[in-house]
């Protein structure tokens, strides 16, 4: 009673969506989620089930040879071979076994098999078992029979450590850090001095630079990507220096990037109080301390949402990295090396999970440190501050 | 001598003219108010002044030095603004400090200048606390602080007490007020709309009206002997009563008759010839008071509203002025009820007549 009066309070186009809201929550975060305890489970566990079923015991099949106990020791008329085929103390628990690959589960275990040939074999849970025989054993290997295991959930680093080391992951992440901090920072700095010009000094053909800016922004890269990397080789050519390095990539992000962030500044920096700047003037400072001492401590917010934004769109793009630095190994950013693993080890998923998160953590890192300002960045100059 | 002197101050926004040639002359250490409703083109003219706008055409001298084209930082100006425009993210010392770090003075100086402002607006305990934790009476202090660790010759106000309540207003007119007493080679200007912030903190009153001065005075000469009808109605809370008359006969004393045919004899000398002419006669409501039976009255109406404000009650008198009531300002409570039908007199030196133009024919 009491929860259906509350929920005819909140009403059904609210109710509605509440819902839609928790449910394109979830689509996002479930696979994230997933992707994290991919990368942390066992190799093995991750071959047979879901993520979902981690914290489960898994059941799989496993071949052993008897024999590799002790050697065989004869008591009265029997030759007896006790030994254990579980080698480590993993606490897998045997739950049946059998002696045909197309039965691994025929036998219960803790019962002795009579497996013809005067054969004896009785297994238990732990794995210790007793093989015993009215002749002498004449098998030059031990005898193969198939276990049903069930193995606890394991949890490793294993994934990260393989990955970060041998599948250059490593060298990639720090690729990728060289080119994107660079081209975040790089942007921000040009343009917040283009903001305030734009913003709060007069100059004749001002409104036209604007509206180019803001026109530019529609541009797509793709369309410029040709012609700038022509342009790159022939200045490449006639300098004598190679084309693909990271001075270029930084200058491509900045170029790519400068529209929007102008754009944005400004937006935020032309919604500061007029009187303040006047009466900055009026104490005597320049257009260069004004802009140094007032407009850009009071920018923070502005300067903060377009680093999220420039930082997110270069630490994931693959475009832009693969046609300006090309794709030798030690070269490739971290898009680059996971779009190569995905050919290369499609199979392997605790790679490519592990590797995928390893890509995830640094945006998310950075996106919940400066969150807040991500909002008061995009709406501010649109509602009057103090 | 750091007077200033405004030369056929022109002000153009393109093809729309908003000052229409300001001749005025103000002397150093005077405190000066400009006036007027909103539109008039008081603020232009004081930022003007400080080198925030551009001067049309005109000069503008400021200590015997045109100004025009210097920067503002260097005309030796100090301005508070309506809003006060402190920097949000310093301390109140560093706003009051900023200009003269800028201007790479000594800390010692600095220092020293910093608390001598701060000393005189009882700001010492709030130095080191940023803005938004002070309240909007506090913060104009420090806009005000600000200006005087500038140590200009001239002081710009920009409206400062429009954002303050009732109360507050009242306290901070008498720190401004004081302030001038403290800086008396300090010229000083105000902007306002307030009439009652231009009379008491004025040594002249400038009515601006339409980018044009209509009069530059003392503040009792403004009230006394307004030069027109704009001045007339813009000084005196509630305005003048202007009632329609026609001249009737000129010479050393006029004789009009008013709107409803009452014969009113004024001691104000006009030129014969204007006979004939319409005119508006002018009364303050304050120096109206109830005739007498018998007693020589200037016009009679009936009372439409009655407004008991204690100190004075303000009667609305009907009929006479079309659309208008005359209203008479008598003190204390009166005893007068709506409706009635009543005389009212005033003292013959206070009647004021205007000539057609609306110019005051009082000479």
């Amino acid at each position: 009673m009491d929860m259906a009066l509350r929920l005819r309070r909140i009403g059904l186009p609210r109710l509605i969506v509440h819902i839609s809201v928790l449910v394109i929550v979830l689509l996002w975060l479930l696979p994230t989620l997933g992707i994290m305890v991919s990368s942390l489970r066992d190799k093995n566990q991750l071959a047979v089930s879901g993520w979902w079923t981690a914290l489960s015991t898994s059941t799989r099949t496993e071949a052993v040879r008897l024999g590799t106990g002790g050697a065989p020791v004869q008591e009265g008329g029997l030759y007896v071979m006790t030994g254990n085929v579980l080698t480590e103390a993993s606490g897998k628990t045997i739950t049946a076994f059998g002696t045909r690959i197309q039965e691994p589960a025929a036998h219960k275990i803790g019962e002795p098999l009579d497996l013809g040939d005067g054969e004896t074999l009785k297994l238990s849970a732990d794995g210790s078992y007793r093989y015993e025989k009215n002749a002498p054993f004449d098998a030059a290997r031990g005898k193969r029979i198939y276990l049903t295991l069930t193995t606890p959930p394991e949890f490793t680093f294993d994934n990260y450590r393989t990955v970060v080391n041998a599948e250059g992951i490593g060298r990639s992440f720090i690729n990728s850090l060289t080119v994107t901090i660079p081209a975040t920072i790089i942007p921000i700095l040009i343009a917040a001095f283009a903001a305030y010009a734009l913003a709060w000094m007069q100059f004749p053909g001002r409104t036209l630079i604007i509206a180019m800016v803001v026109g530019l922004i529609v541009v797509p890269l793709q369309m410029s990507l040709i012609p700038l990397l022509r342009m790159y080789n022939e200045i490449g050519l006639l300098f004598g220096v190679p084309s693909k390095t990271y001075a270029g990539i930084w200058l491509a992000h900045t170029a790519f990037g400068m529209p929007l962030a102008i754009f944005l500044l400004r937006n935020y920096i032309v919604g500061l109080p007029r009187e303040i700047i006047e009466s900055a003037r009026v104490d005597g400072a320049s257009d260069f301390e004004i802009f140094v001492k007032i407009v850009l401590p009071l920018s923070f917010p502005a300067l903060a949402s377009f680093a999220i934004f420039q930082f997110l769109w270069v630490w994931n793009d693959l475009l832009i990295a693969m046609v300006f630095l090309g794709t030798a190994k030690d070269q490739l950013v971290l898009t680059g090396s996971l779009n190569a693993l995905l050919g290369s080890r499609g199979g392997n998923w605790e790679i490519l999970t592990a590797s995928a998160f390893i890509t995830i953590l640094v945006p998310l890192i950075v996106f919940f440190s400066l969150q807040r300002y991500l909002v008061r960045g995009l709406l501010a100059g649109s509602v009057k501050g103090g | 001598m750091a007077g200033l002197v405004l030369k056929d101050i022109r002000k153009s926004y393109g093809a729309v003219d908003v000052l229409h040639g300001i001749d005025l002359e103000i002397a150093q250490g005077e405190f000066v108010v400009f006036v007027g409703p909103s539109g008039c083109g008081k603020s232009t003219l004081l930022r003007m002044i400080a080198g925030l706008e551009e001067i049309s055409s005109g000069d503008l001298t400021i200590g015997g030095q045109r100004v025009n084209e210097v920067p503002p930082s260097r005309r030796g100006i100090a301005m508070v603004f309506q809003s006060y425009a402190l920097y949000p993210h310093m301390t109140v010392y560093d706003n009051m400090a900023f200009g003269m770090r800028i201007a790479k003075e000594s800390k010692t100086e600095i220092d020293r200048r910093v608390r001598a402002a701060a000393d005189i607006l009882q700001l010492t305990p709030y130095l080191e606390r940023l803005p938004k934790a002070l309240s909007g009476g506090q913060r104009q202090r420090v806009a005000i602080g600000r200006a005087i660790c500038r140590d200009p010759k001239v002081f710009l106000f920009d409206e400062p007490l429009s954002n303050l309540d009732a109360a507050l207003r009242v306290a901070t007119r008498i720190e401004i007020a004081k302030l001038n007493e403290t800086m008396p080679d300090t010229t000083m200007i105000y902007v306002t709309h307030d009439q009652v912030e231009a009379m008491t903190l004025a040594d002249r009153i400038v009515v601006l009206s339409a980018g044009h001065i209509e009069q530059v005075g003392a503040p009792l000469e403004l009230y006394e002997r307004p030069a027109n009808l704009f001045v007339a109605r813009f000084i005196g809370s509630p305005a003048m009563n202007i009632i329609p008359a026609k001249i009737e006969q000129g010479g050393a004393t006029t004789v009009i008759t008013l709107a409803g045919g009452k014969s009113v004899t004024l001691d104000i000398a006009t030129d014969t010839a204007l006979a004939g002419e319409a005119a508006s006669f002018g009364v303050r409501p304050e120096d109206l008071s109830l005739a007498d039976e018998g007693e020589d009255y200037l016009f009679e109406g009936e009372i439409v509203i009655v407004e008991q404000l204690g100190e004075v009650t303000l009667l609305y008198i009907g009929g006479l002025v079309e659309n208008e009531p005359i209203i008479a300002k008598i003190p204390g409570i009166a005893d007068v009820q709506k409706g009635q039908k009543m005389r009212f007199t005033a003292p013959r030196r206070k009647l004021h007549l205007f000539d057609k133009t609306g110019l005051s024919l009082l000479k």
